[in-house]
Order: C-alpha cells, then sequence, then structure tokens
C-alpha cells in the first residue's frame, strides 16, 4: 500500500499524530510492532497531566507542557476519555527542600503556568488529610490532572481509524529503503508499506528506527519505573497528585488516585539494558512503598493489587528530539515524561510541520463515540437498557462490575482487541483486585468467539503469549 | 418494591444451608447468585472429600452442591440466576443486576454469602515479568474441570494449601508435569491426607521453607526463581535456584469477598478479613448476617453447611421479629490463638469457637475462660494453623457467664 | 519390620504405624484406619475423579467418580482410558457412564442437561 504518511509507533505520541494528521485529506498509515495500541510507555506511567512548572525553561519540555495541558483537557473530553482536574501537590519535607520548592515555584512563573501556589504544611493537610504531618511546604498546581494513559493512546488511534487512518499491527519495522518519492518500509513478517513521509515515533525503538532511515539519532537510554496499585478501598486517601521535591536520590515517589478510583504510587526510576525490561524488582517495589509512606504514610500496602513497571524513552540531552532529520523523516523521539501532557501539543506540532498539501477532511469527526457510555448511566437508565440488551445485565469482571454486553461491544470499536490484555485496557475486565481470577475462563472464551478462532489460540499480549496448552487432553483439536 | 423476609447473597454451600434454614424457620427466602446455576465453588471442586460430617458419606464437591441446592429446590425457594448484587445498604435495601434488569428488593434480613477471592500474584509481589502462565489454582481448576482446557505443562506451584496440593495431583492426572510445590512456611498449609494422596502418590516434590523470588519469561512463562528461606521468611541468597517451567499456580490465601459488605458499613475483623458477628452470626449492622467463607475462610464445608444453618435460623427470626437485640459480651483470642469467630456472644446461647492456633504445635490444651472462671477445657493431639478448631459451648455454660470470653492454647505437657 | 503413614480416610489425618508382619495397626482412631493400613501396605487403593468433554454440548463438561477405589497404579490408565471414553447429554447424577473400570464403576457427579442453558 502507498501512503503519504507513515508513523511508526502506536503510542500516545503515534496516536496523536495520527489524530491530527486524520483532520486533513492525506493517506495516512500507523505502524505498531506489537499486537496492540500503547505497548510501550504508553501502556505504564503515572497518567499525570502535568502543569508544567517542572521543565526547565525555554526547552521543548517546557514549551509543550505549557501548550499541551489545556489541549490535552480538551481532547480527553472529546474522545470521551476518563480524566480528572484534581490538581497536584508538590510537598517539602525540610527547610532545604522549602528552598527548592520556592525555586520550583519561580520556574513555573517563568514557564507561565497559571494556577501555582504556595502553602504552608497546615493549609496542605486542611486540603488533604491525609498528607504527612513532616510535610513542612506545598507548592499547589491547580491545572495538574489525571488520565489513563493506554485509555487515551486506545482512543486516539481508535478516533484516527474512524477518520480513515489505516492501523497495522505486529508490524515491526525491520528495513527502511529509501525510493525516489518516499520510503518502503518492511517488517520483520515481511510485509510492506510505501510512504513519503515517515514519523518516528517508536520510544525507545526510535534510536533503531533512525538508524534504518539513515539518520542515527542521540543514544535512546531505556529507563524503567516500577509502580504499585493499590484497591479502590485506598484510593480516596488523598484526592490530589502528591509530590515530593526532587531530591539527590532521584526524582522521587508520587502518591496519586487514578481515574478508575484506585491509589497509584511510584516511580523509581532506573537504568535498563533493553527497551523491554519491564520486570519488577523486589528492592524496586520496596523501595516504591519506602519512600510512599514520606509523604503518605496511611497507605495500607496490604492492599496492592498488582505492581507493574513501565518503560521510558530519555536521552542524555534531557529534551525531546524532535523535527525533521534528513528528507521525509521526521523525529519525534526521547518523550519521557512530561511527554504524557504534552501528546496533543505534539501532534499538532507534527501535523502543522509536515510539508503536505493540507487539505482539510470534510470526514473529520474529532468526537469518539463514548464506550464507558453503560457504566455512567443511572439505575433507571441501566434497567432500561438491559431490558433491550440482556447481555448488559450478566456481569462478567465481578471486581470491577463489567457485563458480558460491555465486553463484548468493545471487541467490535476501533482499535480491536486481539488479546486478554486488550480486552482489559479497554473494559477493565480482569483489572480489579482479584486480577482476573474469577472472569478470566469466561473472557477467554468470549474474546476467541469475537475473534472467531480456537480458544487455545488467545494470547495474553499476542505473539507465543498464549494462555492454555494447545490440544489440552481435552481441548477440541 | 419487591420485598422478601430473608434474602441470601450467594448460592454456595453457606447460602444454600442458609436459604433452607431460614425457610425451615417460616421465614419467605430468595436467593441470590451471580452464577448460571447454584453450588458456587463446590461445583469446580471435583474431588472427593465433602460430605463426611454433615451427611455421613463423601462426596465429591459437584455432589455435595447438588445435595444442598435439592434442599433449596424441594422448599420452592426460588433462585435468581446471574444475578449479581452490586448494591446493599445498612437498610437492607439490595440492588440486583441480571439479564432480566436492575431491580431493587427491601429485605428483611440479608445473609451474606458471598464467599473468597484468591490472593492474587499482585497482592503477593512476587517480582519479576507479566508474562502468560502465572494462574492462581482456583483458575486453572475451573479451567480444567468446567471448560476442558490445559493451562500449562510443566507446572510449579507455589503454596502447599488444600487447593495447590489438589491442583498438583489434577494438573499431574491430565498429563502435566508438576515439578515443585513450594511453601515459604516450614510446614505444609493443607491437610495430611492430600500431602499424601496429591503430592506422594505421584512422586511430586514439596520444598518447605521455600518460595518464588522472580518470575522469568517475557510471552510465556520460561521459569521461576526459587529460593530458600530463613526463620523470619528472608530469602538465602545462596539457596537461589532457576526451575524451568512454563506455569505458575498461586495457593497462597483466600480473602472473604467482603466489598459489599463494606458498603452496608458493616465492621471487620482485622485478621479473619470477614465481618465481626455475634454468636448469631449477625454482623455489627442490624439484620445482616454472615456466615461460610465470607465470614471466616474454612478447610471443611461440612462447618460451613453449619455456620450456613445457624446464619439462616438468625436471620428468620430477625426478620419475622422474634428475636431481640440482647446484651452481648466480647470473645477475644487470647495466648497462641490467632483469631475466634464469633467476636461477642449472648450470654444463655449455644453456639460454636472457631478459631485458629498461630503456629504449629504437638499436643495442645485448650481452654475457655471468662474471667478467672474456665468454662471448657479441650485437649487436642496437635495443633496446625491449616486446621480450624472448633469448641461448642451449650447454652448452660453460657447463661451465667458475666466477663469477656477469652480463649488460649496451652502445650500440653 | 514397621511402617508408618498418614491415614487419609478422613480430614483428620491419624499418624498410623503398622507391623508387616503380623499386620496389626496402632494410632487409629477409628476402625476405617486399620483397614486403610492394611490396604495401603498390600494394593493401596485411591478413588479417582476427573472431568470429561460432552461431546453432544458445546463447551459442557461433565465431573466424574470411580464409584469404588481403584488400584493406585492405575490412576494413569484409567485417565486414558476416560479420555477415549464419549458421553452423551443429558447426563443425570449418579448415572453410570462406564460399568467396569480397574473394578469399579465410573458415575457422574454432575448434571448435565440436553441442549443449551
Amino acid at each position: 500500500m502507498e501512503y503519504q504518511v507513515a508513523i511508526i509507533g502506536a503510542g500516545v505520541v503515534g496516536a496523536m499524530a495520527a489524530r491530527e494528521l486524520s483532520r486533513y485529506r492525506l493517506k495516512i498509515c500507523l505502524l505498531e510492532a506489537e499486537n496492540d495500541v500503547a505497548m510501550g510507555a504508553s501502556k505504564a506511567n503515572s497518567g499525570i497531566i502535568h502543569a508544567g512548572y517542572d521543565p526547565e525553561p525555554g526547552t521543548l519540555k517546557a514549551r509543550f507542557n505549557r501548550e499541551g495541558n489545556p489541549l490535552l483537557y480538551e481532547a480527553a473530553r472529546q474522545l470521551r476519555v476518563p480524566h480528572k482536574n484534581n490538581g497536584a501537590f508538590v510537598c517539602a519535607f525540610s527547610p532545604e527542600e522549602e528552598g527548592q520548592l520556592e525555586a520550583l515555584y519561580r520556574r513555573g512563573q517563568e514557564n507561565q503556568i497559571p494556577g501555582l501556589s504556595l502553602l504552608t504544611g497546615e493549609e496542605a493537610r486542611a486540603l488533604e488529610p491525609g498528607l504527612s504531618p513532616m510535610v513542612t511546604r506545598v507548592l499547589l498546581a491547580a491545572t495538574s490532572g489525571i488520565i489513563c494513559p493506554y485509555e487515551l493512546t486506545i482512543a486516539a488511534v481508535g478516533n484516527a481509524m474512524d477518520n480513515g487512518v489505516a492501523l497495522y499491527r505486529n508490524f515491526r519495522v525491520s528495513e527502511i529503503q529509501k525510493k525516489e518519492t518516499g520510503f518502503v518500509l518492511r517488517s520483520s513478517r515481511g510485509e510492506s508499506v510505501q510512504a513519503q513521509w515517515i514519523v518516528n515515533c517508536a520510544g525507545v525503538h526510535a534510536g533503531e528506527i533512525g538508524r534504518l532511515a539513515g539518520d542515527p539519532l542521540p543514544e535512546i537510554l531505556p529507563r524503567a519505573g516500577e509502580y504499585v496499585l493499590l484497591d479502590k478501598n485506598q484510593g480516596a486517601l488523598v484526592s490530589r497528585t502528591i509530590f515530593q521535591v526532587p531530591t539527590k536520590a532521584g526524582k522521587g515517589i508520587l502518591v496519586t488516585p487514578t481515574v478508575d478510583g484506585n491509589l497509584l504510587v511510584g516511580p523509581t526510576a532506573q537504568r535498563v539494558p533493553g527497551g523491554d525490561c519491564t520486570g519488577t524488582t523486589r528492592q524496586g517495589l520496596e523501595t516504591v512503598k519506602t519512600l510512599g509512606r514520606k509523604s503518605v504514610p496511611g497507605v495500607d500496602y496490604r492492599q496492592v493489587i498488582a505492581a507493574f513497571a513501565g518503560i521510558r524513552a530519555s536521552t542524555p540531552g534531557k529534551d525531546f528530539l524532535l523535527g525533521q532529520a534528513v528528507p521525509g523523516l521526521f523525529h519525534a523521539a526521547a518523550i519521557d515524561s512530561p511527554g504524557l501532557s504534552c501528546c496533543v501539543a505534539l501532534g499538532r506540532y507534527i501535523a502543522e510541520n509536515l510539508p503536505l498539501p493540507k487539505e482539510e477532511n470534510p470526514n473529520f469527526n474529532p468526537i469518539r463515540e463514548n464506550p464507558h457510555f453503560f457504566r455512567e448511566l443511572s439505575l433507571e437508565e441501566k434497567n432500561d437498557y438491559i431490558r433491550l440488551h440482556p447481555e448488559y445485565g450478566k456481569i462478567v469482571c465481578r471486581c470491577e462490575g463489567v457485563s458480558l454486553g460491555e465486553i463484548r461491544a468493545a471487541c467490535l470499536v476501533n482499535p480491536r482487541p486481539l488479546d486478554m490484555d486488550g480486552i482489559k485496557r479497554r473494559t477493565r475486565a480482569m483489572m480489579g483486585r482479584c486480577q482476573g481470577g474469577f472472569c478470566t475462563p469466561n473472557i477467554l472464551t468470549t474474546l476467541a468467539k469475537e475473534l472467531g478462532i480456537a480458544p487455545e489460540e488467545v494470547t495474553k499480549a499476542g505473539g507465543a503469549s498464549r494462555l492454555l496448552e494447545k490440544g489440552g487432553s481435552y481441548g477440541k483439536a | 418494591m419487591e420485598k422478601h423476609d430473608v434474602v441470601v447473597i450467594g448460592a454456595g454451600p453457606a447460602g444454600l444451608s442458609a436459604a433452607a434454614a431460614a425457610y425451615d424457620a417460616g421465614a419467605h427466602v430468595l436467593l441470590l447468585d451471580r452464577e448460571s446455576a447454584p453450588g458456587g465453588i463446590l461445583r469446580q471442586c471435583i474431588h472427593p472429600g465433602f460430605g463426611l460430617h454433615t451427611l455421613g458419606q463423601e462426596l465429591t464437591g459437584p455432589e455435595y452442591g447438588a445435595h444442598y441446592a435439592r434442599e433449596a429446590e424441594n422448599r420452592g425457594i426460588p433462585l435468581y440466576r446471574n444475578a449479581t448484587v452490586i448494591g446493599l445498604t445498612p437498610e437492607r435495601l439490595v440492588t440486583v443486576q441480571s439479564p432480566e434488569g436492575l431491580r431493587q428488593i427491601q429485605a428483611g434480613a440479608v445473609v451474606l454469602a458471598m464467599g473468597c477471592r484468591e490472593r492474587s500474584r499482585g497482592a503477593l509481589g512476587i517480582p519479576g515479568t507479566r508474562p502468560a502462565g502465572v494462574y492462581t489454582a482456583g483458575t486453572a481448576q475451573k479451567l480444567i474441570n468446567c471448560m476442558g482446557f490445559l493451562p500449562g505443562k510443566r507446572v510449579v506451584i507455589l503454596g502447599s494449601g488444600d487447593i495447590g496440593l489438589i491442583m498438583a495431583r489434577r494438573m499431574t492426572l491430565e498429563g502435566a508435569k508438576v515439578e515443585a510445590v513450594c511453601e515459604i512456611m516450614p510446614y505444609p498449609g493443607g491437610l495430611t491426607r492430600n500431602i499424601v494422596q496429591c503430592l506422594e502418590d505421584f512422586g511430586i516434590p514439596l520444598y518447605l521453607s521455600t518460595t518464588v523470588e522472580e518470575i522469568h519469561g517475557k510471552e510465556r512463562v520460561e521459569g521461576v526463581t526459587l529460593v530458600e528461606v530463613d526463620g523470619q521468611r528472608r530469602p538465602i541468597p545462596a539457596t537461589r535456584r532457576f526451575a524451568a517451567c512454563d506455569t505458575l499456580l498461586l495457593s497462597v490465601g483466600l480473602i472473604p469477598e467482603n466489598e459489599l459488605s463494606r458498603q452496608a458499613g458493616v465492621p471487620l475483623d482485622n485478621i479473619t478479613g470477614g465481618p465481626l458477628v455475634d454468636s448469631r452470626c449477625q454482623t455489627r449492622v442490624p439484620g445482616i448476617f454472615a456466615c461460610g467463607n465470607v465470614l471466616q475462610v474454612h478447610d471443611l464445608v461440612d462447618y460451613v453447611t453449619q455456620e450456613g444453618e445457624r446464619a439462616g435460623k438468625a436471620a428468620a427470626a430477625f426478620a419475622l421479629g422474634k428475636s431481640r437485640r440482647k446484651e452481648t459480651l466480647p470473645v477475644e483470642p487470647g495466648e497462641g490463638i490467632r483469631y475466634v469467630v464469633p467476636q461477642s456472644l449472648t450470654p444463655g446461647q449455644e453456639l460454636v469457637l472457631s478459631f485458629r492456633v498461630s503456629k504449629p504445635c504437638g499436643a495442645v490444651v485448650y481452654r475457655v475462660r471468662a474471667g478467672e472462671q474456665v468454662l471448657r477445657q479441650v485437649r487436642r493431639p496437635r495443633a496446625v494453623p491449616g486446621e480450624m478448631e472448633r469448641i461448642p459451648l451449650s447454652r448452660e455454660l453460657t447463661a451465667h457467664v458475666r466477663e469477656p470470653i477469652r480463649i488460649e492454647m496451652e502445650v500440653a505437657k | 519390620m514397621k511402617r508408618s503413614m498418614a491415614c487419609i480416610i478422613c480430614p483428620r489425618g491419624c499418624a498410623l504405624e503398622i507391623d508387616l508382619e503380623n499386620l496389626t495397626v496402632t494410632g487409629n482412631t477409628c476402625p476405617r484406619g486399620e483397614d486403610y493400613a492394611r490396604q495401603e501396605v498390600t494394593c493401596p487403593m485411591r478413588t479417582l475423579t476427573t472431568a470429561l468433554r460432552v461431546a453432544n454440548r458445546e463447551n459442557a463438561m461433565v465431573s466424574v467418580k470411580t464409584a469404588a477405589p481403584i488400584p493406585r497404579e492405575k490412576l494413569m490408565d484409567a485417565m486414558e482410558v476416560l479420555k477415549a471414553l464419549p458421553v452423551n447429554a443429558p447426563i443425570t447424577l449418579g448415572q453410570v457412564l462406564l460399568e467396569n473400570l480397574y473394578g469399579a464403576q465410573v458415575v457422574a457427579t454432575s448434571n448435565v442437561e440436553s441442549g443449551h442453558t
């Protein structure tokens, strides 16, 4: 197939670039190496819409964070992605840290970030009773928010697809051939597409893509951040995102409610050898808990329901690598924190700076249908809906209250889930306190039916991640 | 609005016997279950070992469940299937979601019988990657016994509780190779009979004081790091070894499912994870009763049935206005006892004290005291945390009690 | 010569000891323990339970057991026989699905209705 633009990497930046480009009459494809979108950094991060006080003034991070914050709220509304402008605290614990806090406040002013104010420890605790008594001073960032990063990515890709973008999954770009007018991109499976422009949004693999396209990037250094996720019974301990002043020991651990009502604590920041090193470590998880207790001491860590690690693509230069290098190749690389907060602004920048004819796409619709309409209905409305659609009455995932109807409906929406983790990220089924203990078998057979494959072929996350043994004793061959 | 004297949430063994007992006590009863058929977790427990105490014969789980499902059915007790309770108020307003719609039911009394769930990998905090092939033992049991799927071929099992042991045998019979069962404690968690007939019969090694330190594998499990632990359960690095496997089964504890109870403001016991109850299985919220694994995790279904009967009878009495709230005295665990249920009693009522010891001992003496007075003294040849102990107290014994009850353990001389 | 073993007849799990010459049993708290120990040193017997796929129903399984214990050494062979045993709904609890599996009947321990539920 021939495209005008091939975006490599369906993370949140690639997704937003695709969505912004789909505003124009262009032939666009989005190439993703994995079985689903949002499988790199966008899958597992803090999910914070940063206010923008933190990046060094004058950097790309500072600019795109400032621009990106309001744009992300707008996109989240259009894409029907759950989000909340819950505000954030940055906590100081000593006179020295109070000094750093004031510096942070001044930096925020310089970055032209609205809604910043300094509070005393008492004022802060009046707003957040769960805050440690050791906190002496707090920077309040009113425009900070929370959002689910993978839902945002899925929604943006889905919206881009609805507006005409083609998504290729399991398309791991292994060869890029320069032609007179553009490129041929080949996948490790031997498929190929042609494109006039390549947008490199490949996350920790961006360096590799640069090399293949003949434009080596500065080294991308994968870092891993470990988190623990707690039961919803801990989700109300704080209502704002609680940061700590960055110390010599590291950037500090945040404690935040999630949009789904859980509590998230993390991350650590470890250099790791490869982009697929997303294992957790005992030491990392202990660090998370110990440092988390510093700002919010009341968290009951017996209520942890999951631990995970996310990957970050950073560079020694500490800023995003953005822009055209060799003709036809546009990088959006080294997008580490606050990349999520910048994603819409970055997507827009990419779309505006690709020198292509920008004829408006008359069919472009920025609104995505709400995939969670059912759970947002009142009891009466739910009752009416179930009477017409009985599948919505059958709860499959008891912990998150997800019905068979919602799971089956999620299977039909762009980008369709092809594996169990895909169902999980789209519906929240298997994501609650029992972590799929009860519902995995039923969801597995439901997904098999929707995909038209044998249950033994169903995977957790594509590739060889099958859940069942082939030809199990009684499984149909 | 739909009204019933007694609404029983969950049609597993606890709920089924509670429903029958409430009916026999004269109440109009409704059973609710989220599954398509009654029986609860028994439906997937196809092994024998059920019913020796209550029915005088050894049955499999499905048979035992079917027996009590028939008891309820014969009484004409209605059962709403595929019906999940999504709301419960202290005033006993029950919100139910099912393929028929959403309905609200006013209950005269509620019996909580939702059972328990298995502790997951996340709750355990086992580090490593997150590949396919990590299952709780119960999930694997459902896949094999109810759906005919084999979740793996080469298995390591963490936890030597009964479900883990039963699954070691089950997977072996189905053609999988169980490489090891690991237990972090220095003693096995399950019944001796299961060590013999599930592990020894098949030559499956049991490693005590050993745990899984890390999970390996990118897409599917490729192996686990096993490590021995010292007396404080700290890993001993020199003992680390890699065990190749494609499946890790977790059988590391059960957690009573009390999310609904919390919604209704029912206070819970920190140790059992179940509601605080009196000698009639009534929680601290009047009219809400609890029985079975939602109250405390049991080893034997027979005692679940008995607990259900007590709860059902008491719920009926409450709903029919035949019970008055009476003064209660606290019941507390003493030396060597981890917990005791109920947590309070009413003088003059008969009851059964259920409890577990904190660590394994040889021969022991249990003493039930009211202040300085010893109400009952019971000898047992041995005490292990994996086996729930039960001591009945008669009406006569509790009649004149005026001080808090305490149960203590002493190692027998 | 004596052999010690744990009784598996009930959850109590008595620690038994049997004299291999005269087959006298000690440590049991009921007569069934005595029988168990004697059987265990001559020919250990076990009840087998498993689940079989129901041929004429989609995704339906029926749980089964041997109505009496069978020789322990035949458990794996018995599994092979059962895997090949065709069963069809409707099946009622207690229904005999195989007359003789190493000396025991195989009976259904659950119901499977015909048609879809």
